[in-house]
């Protein structure tokens, strides 16, 4: 069951990077890599159940903030150019 | 085979179909603005169904907590994302898709 799911995650993963490798304008790809970052989550989850190991929802955690601190830094230094 | 493996398979099918959805609308819709659209199904409603299910499927615990953490958090935090997306794309005037005129 959990595999099924987890093959179904990946399939969806590659599809979605064709728009993050030809997307005709920059909003495309960061809107592509922040959809891509949270079936990445799911897909940790999905693994964790899959082998049994629940370490992994920490790992699912921790990519949820980094995914969403990333696209909002790359936002703002697009509009202002620096991070500060 | 017990009613919660039913109930987690269900809800597992359900959110792997938003999913894919998610990734077939991002590669087909025609400009930026539509394609904000579907990339909201796996903010949303994906990834709750799908981590909802494990919940159900893992009971009352420590882990079932940390889910419900990743979809409280997911559900208020990626679409703030896809909306400061919007608003950048909005500032630097993208102009959005029309239909081409017969003739």
């Amino acid at each position: 069951m959990f595999d099924i799911a987890t093959i179904a995650v990946i399939f969806a993963i590659m599809i979605t990077l064709y728009r993050v490798i030809k997307g005709p304008m920059i909003y495309d790809r960061v809107l592509a890599a922040n959809a891509i970052g949270t079936m990445a989550v799911v897909l940790l989850v999905l693994i964790g159940f899959e082998y049994s190991r629940p370490h992994f929802l920490d790992l699912a955690v921790v990519y949820t903030l980094i995914n969403f601190i990333a696209t909002i830094a790359f936002l703002k230094y697009r509009e202002k150019g620096r991070l500060d | 085979m017990d009613i919660r493996t039913i109930i987690t398979a269900v809800f597992l099918g359900m959110g792997c179909f938003f999913i894919i959805v998610t990734s077939i609308g991002i590669v087909r819709f025609p400009d930026f603005y539509s394609r904000l659209h579907p990339a909201g199904k796996t903010d949303t409603v994906g990834q709750a169904l799908v981590l909802i299910g494990l919940m159900i499927y893992e009971g009352f615990s420590m882990i079932s907590i940390k889910l419900l953490i990743i979809v409280i958090f997911i559900f208020i935090a990626s679409p703030t994302a896809t909306h400061a997306v919007a608003q950048a794309a909005y500032l630097r005037e993208v102009r959005p898709w029309k239909k081409k005129e017969k003739k």
